[in-house]
């Protein structure tokens, strides 16, 4: 919870970014659910399958490569245990 | 109605006589192929109203209004610049100058021109055929008039008893009235059906208190004497009747080229060419006034590839042409299913004949197939039309006949050829029911470059709605590549190049315990929703670990994630396991406390247990806490897995079991219940042939006997019914238990991902006789492994909710949120009978309203 926002996190350790920040509000399934997807790479990209309908978003920009539509992403970092996620 | 779009003097002038369904189609398609940026276009339609749907127009009177029929409110034609005038009759046309005159005494221009003036009703000439109270049924304006007189009458009579006038007569009836159909010829529908088809058909219809007259000529119609009209007919007897509907075929709509001097049919319809173009090459003709091949073509399908057709011709493409078109039909008429297959009448030279009919359940179905008995020639089918589909296929396709053809007519008993695959199924079937897809439309989005299931789903959305037909829109997909020569991929993902099966083989020969070591050894990339959860069941069959170990868990679907089932908004359902739906009162009460205290909506579900949904991730460790501290187990709703085994009582009870059912059940899920399989597996168990667990409709299912059990398998209820097939009869209990192992580890090991039992054994070469050979006589010498892996599974079962809750580290998943301890607030219920659910998008606004 970020601001009043539920953000999504992901901690990807064998990707280059490591962690990831996304809105969790699924705008096709209409729920907050987007955490709990399972993460995929899929041609290079880093992606999180909605648990509901099964689009896929990317992790690094809040595209969908379904629809044509977008959920909000932050700029995320780690350090150590710590993480940080930038406001809008 | 009239546009405003001005005429412009620099394009070409396109006209369209006609704005039927047909002329209306040609429209759309040049519009669609950019035409109405060459042409200016102009269109006149005879009738009040713009285009409507004429092969629904029975529906005028159940309920639809103009409105719902019409094809168009003029939007598309105001839209591209369609100039468009109803009420506007066509009358004459001067080729030489190339102008138009108008009934309304204007006249224009033309450099091309399009007739699609269809047909009308044909009126026999019996004399009185034109009194009050005499209809035909092509037109809105016609239904209103019949509506109308039927409000003050009480008999109907529609002449003729074609395809149309039973449809009429439907109609009749719908309004209330005593009806009777007069055919003239000696059957009805005698386009379609053969004798006997007519002749049951006609007996299903008086059975619907229609009186059918066949191989009546009517004389002449006179003043009544109870009635309204008195038909006279020529064999001396008469009919009462006050509303009278001609409905006796329809005849090309043709007088305005016959007076321009167009090439015609002798009795009638313009002739054409394949691009629909007339003698006059710069008028096209298409719909059913237009005469292709020395035939008028009656459908609405046909007309629309004439229409096809003829724009791409206009614009330039000759890729498309008519070339004839099949005839064949299936309806349903007054209730009652009829259907026609190519050569109905058996008159191609030589051909064989196969029949059959049951005069208890009223239906007949004759099939005709060439000489040497290979090929379908054509089919009636009267009482029912579940048997079209799969015959046209055979006719349309020339597919080459099953030894045992009649099969393909008789009812379903055991041992039935299996149906066709999915290249037999037709191109209208619908795939997707949520986003209304048809094969059809999946073949041309593969056609036109999307080459993946994902591709697919883009164009198409099918199976992005409730996504019950994954596994078929596959199927299909497949086969459409297949079909334009692509090499189809069996790879599970972009990270695998295996199949399931594959996958299946590596983990158990090379010991592979962990998604992990599996990708490096075989995998390329990081893996993706296809094949984690796939690996991770495949591990589960193979290892039995707990699903939620630190490496498996991030393998998991959601569901399995979090042991429960997540629902639309995001919360979860409970499921215990009730095992065979026996559960003592105890018990009970402790799922009405949980679902009390917890506030969670309670259902009792198909499979006889009791789902308890709306809870929150946070909420589920506390709630499996009590159900645990009861005694109860997880049911594993969530996995791919055994779900249930349905039972009935069984001898105990019931006065007419013969073997105990409810116990077998019980030692049935309880020996299966951890296995992870390719797809979820449900079970039944009944006491008696009376089946009242529906034992056949399940992935196994078990019947007692005098003798012992009937063993069925591979049966589905589902989106896709299949009835089990009997493996094996009169078993006792430890062959019972043997066989079922070997079956289900046999499906396990080979079942694609996801994949059903039906399914799987549908596309088993060798099919039921080939399983049996594997599972009873040992075929290929795996029965014994195929034993030990079950024993293996059985041997290490947890309940995952009991291990989940006593691993900290597991319990801290199941949070909403990391640094935060309130709720999710769009997870808002509405109370509904007494129990919460979902608030809807529109119900949460207003909550929000009346908080602000």
């Amino acid at each position: 919870m970020v601001n009043g926002e539920q953000v999504a996190l992901f901690y990807v350790p064998e990707s280059e970014d490591k962690i990831f920040a996304i809105g969790n509000w699924d705008p096709i399934g209409k729920a907050n659910v987007l955490s709990r997807g399972l993460i995929a790479h899929l041609q290079g990209v880093w992606v999180v399958a909605s648990p509901l309908y099964k689009q896929h978003f990317v992790l690094s920009s809040g595209a969908c490569l379904e629809e044509d539509i977008c959920v909000p992403h932050w700029q995320v970092k780690l350090d150590g245990d710590d993480v940080y996620i930038a406001g809008h | 109605m009239t546009s405003n779009t001005p005429l412009s003097a620099n394009k070409p002038h396109l006209v369209v006589v006609g704005n039927g369904m047909v002329g209306h189609h040609f429209v759309e398609q040049v519009i669609a192929q950019g035409g109405h940026e060459i042409f200016h276009i102009t269109v006149f339609g005879e009738e009040p109203h713009l285009a409507y749907d004429r092969v629904h127009l029975s529906e005028y009177f159940t309920g639809k209004g103009a409105a719902d029929l019409a094809m168009t409110d003029g939007t598309l034609y105001d839209d591209n610049g369609v100039r468009y005038f109803t009420n506007s009759l066509v009358t004459e046309i001067d080729r030489k100058t190339k102008q138009l005159c108008l009934k309304s005494g204007e006249s224009l221009s033309y450099d091309k021109l399009v007739l699609a003036t269809g047909s009308y009703p044909f009126v026999p000439p019996i004399p009185g055929h034109k009194r009050d109270n005499t209809f035909v049924y092509r037109t809105l304006e016609d239904l209103d008039a019949i509506r109308d007189c039927a409000k003050t009458v009480t008999r109907g009579t529609v002449v003729g008893g074609g395809l149309l006038g039973l449809e009429a007569a439907n109609a009749l009836k719908n309004l209330g009235l005593e009806t009777s159909v007069v055919e003239f010829a000696p059957r009805l529908m005698p386009v379609q059906l053969d004798e006997k088809g007519g002749s049951v058909l006609k007996g299903m219809i008086e059975g619907l208190d229609v009186k059918v007259y066949t191989d009546t000529a009517t004389k002449d119609i006179v003043d009544g004497e109870t009635s309204f009209h008195r038909m006279n007919f020529a064999d001396g007897t008469h009919l009462e009747t006050d509303l009278i509907l001609f409905s006796a075929g329809i005849r090309p709509q043709d007088a305005l080229a016959k007076q321009s001097g167009l090439d015609m049919g002798e009795r009638g319809g313009i002739t054409i060419n394949n691009y629909c173009q007339t003698s006059d090459e710069d008028i096209y003709s298409i719909g059913e006034c237009a005469l292709w091949n020395n035939r008028i073509y009656g459908l609405v399908a046909p007309g629309y590839t004439m229409a096809k057709a003829a724009a791409g011709h206009l614009l330039g493409d000759v890729s498309v042409s008519f070339t004839g078109a099949d005839m064949s039909t299936k309806l349903k008429l007054l209730g009652c299913d009829v259907g026609s297959v190519g050569d109905a009448h058996a008159q191609t030279q030589g051909c064989k004949v196969f029949v059959y009919q049951d005069e208890i359940s009223q239906s007949y179905r004759k099939m005709v197939v060439s000489e040497d008995g290979k090929k379908l020639l054509g089919a009636v089918l009267v009482g029912d039309n579940s048997y079209y589909d799969t015959l046209l296929q055979y006719y349309l396709n020339a597919i080459d006949l099953p030894e045992q053809a009649q099969s393909l007519i008789l009812p379903a008993m055991d041992g039935a050829p299996a149906a066709l695959g999915v290249d037999a199924l037709p191109a209208t079937a619908s795939i997707c029911s949520c986003h209304n897809v048809s094969k059809q439309d999946i073949s041309d989005a593969v056609c036109n470059g999307a080459l993946s299931v994902g591709d697919v789903k883009g164009v198409t959305k099918a199976g992005t709605g409730c996504g019950g037909c994954a596994a078929l829109l596959k199927k299909v997909v497949d086969n459409e590549l297949l079909a334009l020569g692509v090499e189809v991929s069996t790879d599970i993902c972009e990270h695998f190049s295996y199949t399931r099966q594959d996958l299946y083989n590596m983990v158990k020969i090379e010991e592979i315990k962990s998604f992990g070591s599996l990708l490096e050894k075989h995998g390329k990339g990081h893996g993706c929703e296809i094949c984690k959860p796939a690996v991770g069941s495949i591990l589960a069959s193979v290892w039995n670990d707990y699903v939620l170990k630190k490496e498996h868990i991030s393998l998991q679907d959601t569901n399995d994630r979090f042991l429960a089932n997540m629902q639309k908004d995001g919360t979860y359902s409970v499921v215990p396991r009730i095992p065979g739906g026996e559960i003592t009162p105890e018990r009970l009460i402790v799922l009405g406390e949980v679902a009390k205290e917890y506030n969670l909506y309670t259902k009792v579900t198909g499979g006889q247990r009791i789902d308890l949904f709306g809870a929150t991730l946070a909420q589920l460790p506390e709630i499996w806490a009590k159900l645990i501290a009861a005694g109860f187990e997880t049911g594993q709703a969530y996995g791919k897995s055994l779900r249930t085994v349905k039972s009935c009582v069984g001898s105990t009870w019931c006065r007419y079991g013969v073997n105990d059912s409810m116990k077998m059940a019980i030692d049935l899920e309880n020996r299966y219940k951890g296995l992870r399989s390719p797809h979820k597996i449900k079970f039944a168990v009944s006491g008696c042939t009376r089946e009242c667990a529906e034992a056949q409709s399940k992935d196994i299912g078990v019947i007692a006997t005098e003798g012992g059990w009937n063993l069925y398998v591979c049966g589905n209820g589902g989106m896709k019914p299949r009835h089990g097939d009997l493996f094996a009869t009169d078993l006792d209990d430890e062959t019972l238990i043997k066989y079922i192992d070997r079956v289900l580890m046999f499906y396990t090991k080979t079942a694609d991902r996801l994949q059903r039992t039906s399914v799987w054994m549908d596309g088993l070469e060798g099919g039921l006789a080939y399983l049996k050979d594997v599972v009873i006589n040992d075929k290929l010498g795996l029965c014994e492994e195929l034993e030990n892996r079950m024993a293996h599974v059985v041997d290490t079962f947890q309940c995952e909710w009991k291990t989940t809750l006593e691993d900290p580290e597991a319990l801290k998943t199941f949070r909403q949120f990391v640094n935060y301890d309130g709720a999710d607030t769009n997870v808002v219920f509405v109370e509904e009978r007494n129990q919460v659910r979902p608030a809807t998008d529109f119900e949460k606004q207003q909550l929000i309203a009346k908080v602000g």
